[in-house]
């Protein structure tokens, strides 16, 4: 399972650890909803740390997509959202 | 998984709206490879306006320190010659810069970690699209279009997410550097102004004019006290006192007064 955190790379993580990031990313999906950026922050910094420390770098030259991406650690709340909704956030 | 998946399908859409776009698949390859040498040279440059900005800072730091050293001095000199409203006056100034200091500090930090993540992500790009380079003319040499499609997939939906996600960081890079700059030119503008005093020593500030007229003041009464001496004949305390010596020095004063008037009476 490859896992991008924005900004920073990609990590390759067994599928087996994935179990541990689910509980993680429901808090993540609700701080979003909840609209509490401390309480999104703590989230995030959360499941990056969990991200991190599982997993390895992608080597540089491989060209592979992403099973799942994460938002750079410092991303306000607001623009987590308008990522999500699609906003253009994300230049093509 | 929540919000890990959905910014992953985005990223992937919009790979996917690329490729759509083009009606020969190869030609989207050509395309694709000249955006990526574009992003890497955006990219270089984002770095280099990163670090120019973190240079202009560190002078700026320095200035400013070299700066509060001198107000340090002022202050223990004013206090020297009895001058506490002064000395308090030069602290004043100096914790108003050393808050600038602390400040531009966490400035300097924040893009000096920027300069990192953006170098590296030049160095994973710039490898990302020497890959894409060789596999590109591969899939054109070996293939026909219907048969390079999902190839070219494969090796488009990697790129494009890193060519989004690199691009985001740039436009942050970018940001970050445009509204430092424009708290580093009113720092500018503040030393400038004469405010802060210049660091080319070149004007003299309001301090520094009342401490040499203090200090030349000083030096009259002393050679006075010196001619005064001079005439009077025998060695009184009096004059020592003028001479200013440390206010600790009435401690270790008085033992030593005491023997020389033994040796006056002996």
């Amino acid at each position: 399972m490859i896992v991008r955190i924005m900004g920073e790379g990609q990590l390759e993580v067994d599928d087996t650890q994935l179990a541990e990031f689910s509980p993680l990313d429901d808090a993540l999906a609700a701080a979003v909803e909840s609209g509490d950026d401390d309480r999104f922050r703590s989230a995030l910094v959360a499941l990056l740390d969990a991200v991190r420390s599982a997993g390895s770098p992608v080597a540089d030259d491989a060209l592979v997509d992403s099973d799942l991406v994460l938002p750079y650690a410092e991303a306000h709340i607001d623009e987590v959202r308008a990522m999500l909704s699609g906003e253009g956030l994300i230049p093509g | 998984m929540g919000i890990l998946q959905r910014m992953s399908m985005i990223f992937r859409s919009k790979a996917d709206r690329a490729l759509d776009r083009a009606e020969d698949p190869r030609e989207t390859l050509d395309y694709s490879y000249n955006k990526q040498r574009e992003l890497l040279v955006k990219v270089r440059r984002g770095v280099a306006d990163v670090a120019t900005s973190r240079k202009r800072i560190e002078v700026q730091m320095s200035q400013l320190s070299g700066q509060s050293g001198k107000l340090q001095e002022q202050a223990q000199k004013a206090l020297s010659l009895g001058r506490e409203d002064l000395a308090r006056e030069a602290l004043t100034r100096r914790s108003g810069l050393e808050s600038q200091v602390t400040d531009l500090q966490t400035q300097h930090a924040a893009l000096q970690g920027e300069e990192e993540k953006l170098t590296l992500a030049a160095q994973r790009l710039q490898a990302k699209v020497e890959a894409f380079r060789t596999k590109k003319e591969t899939i054109k040499a070996s293939y026909t279009a219907a048969e390079a499609q999902t190839r070219i997939g494969e090796a488009f939906s990697g790129i494009s997410e890193e060519m989004s996600d690199v691009g985001m960081a740039v436009q942050r890079a970018e940001d970050k550097t445009a509204s430092m700059q424009a708290r580093a030119g009113a720092i500018d503008e503040l030393l400038a102004s004469g405010a802060l005093d210049d660091v080319t020593g070149t004007a003299r500030d309001d301090i520094t004019v009342e401490l040499d007229r203090l200090a030349s003041t000083n030096d009259v009464e002393l050679e006075l006290a010196r001619m005064k001496q001079e005439l009077t004949p025998g060695p009184t305390e009096a004059p020592r006192q003028i001479e200013g010596q440390a206010p600790a020095a009435d401690t270790v004063a008085e033992p030593q007064v005491a023997p020389r008037q033994e040796e006056g009476q002996s």
